[in-house]
């Protein structure tokens, strides 16, 4: 029973964060309703024996990428006359709402989820901690591993050559 | 599908809605910080369904997946945000309506 209110709690402030999300005229604004949005999915990534990712969504997400994209809007000094323009238009918001409702979203909800009987696995009790995603990263997934770290220097030196005045 | 006790219909149902709302915020919004943060914010659903489903399957390669996913989230956002401020060089707006160099 208290697991089932956590999850609707958790559920309701990450879909309410998301709606404010889009449809905050101030970027900065959107930004700390996203970081709420990551923080109940950390909540709801503990709730599924997933101790390990919920603290790197934290650290990663909510720590680092959030502070960059706020960083950068702080950066560019927008002034509330050029947001106005880009405000959201409830209008088309309900719109897209609607229309992905009924492509999307509606034959998720109605027609494939209610014929799957998903149950929970049996866990062991370390499944999710940092030592069993370690031997399981550096054990079946150590190439692609390294190659991440290719990619996030490529991704580095990648910004500095765009966002430098000149070389 | 009923209230109690959670199954994973329940995590995979806002996994869904969580998605759409990222949709809905690309297509809706003209500022492009606002896309980037939608693009976010459809990584995390999709982040959720892996977990659920590794928590169905009692397999750590969904937990893994999430960490790699995280990872090139963050270099697509620093990217990303690399491309703005060039852009916002260029033309002083962040505007999306306003980059159609290419256009013709």
């Amino acid at each position: 029973m208290l697991e089932a209110m956590v999850f609707y709690i958790l559920a309701a402030a990450s879909v309410i964060f998301g709606l404010l999300m889009i449809t905050r005229v101030n970027p900065i604004s959107s930004a700390m309703t996203l970081i709420g949005v990551f923080g109940a999915l950390a909540g709801l990534y503990a709730m599924l024996n997933a101790s390990f990712v919920s603290i790197i969504q934290i650290l990663v997400y909510a720590g680092g990428i959030m502070v960059l994209v706020i960083f950068v809007i702080m950066l560019l000094n927008l002034h509330k006359d050029d947001l106005q323009p880009m405000r959201a238009q409830p209008f088309w918001v309900i719109l897209a709402l609607v229309a992905l409702f009924g492509t999307i979203l509606g034959p998720i909800l109605f027609c494939v989820l209610p014929n799957k009987d998903w149950t929970w696995g049996s866990l062991t009790p370390d499944f999710g901690t940092l030592m069993m995603v370690g031997e399981k990263i550096f054990s079946d997934f150590l190439f692609p591993f390294e190659i991440l770290s290719l990619i996030l220097l490529t991704a580095v030196i990648g910004a500095l050559v765009m966002a430098k005045r000149k070389l | 599908m009923e209230l109690y006790p959670i199954t994973p219909n329940h995590y995979l149902a806002l996994s869904a809605v969580l998605f759409t709302i990222g949709i809905a915020g690309v297509l809706t919004r003209k500022n492009v910080f606002m896309t980037l943060m939608s693009l976010e914010l459809m990584l995390n659903a999709v982040n959720l369904s892996f977990i659920t489903f590794a928590k169905v399957n009692s397999d750590l390669t969904g937990h893994v997946f999430v960490l790699f996913v995280v990872s090139i989230a963050a270099a697509e956002a620093c990217v990303g945000l690399a491309i703005v401020i060039a852009l916002f060089r260029l033309k002083e707006t962040v505007n999306l309506d306003m980059f159609k160099s290419l256009k013709n």
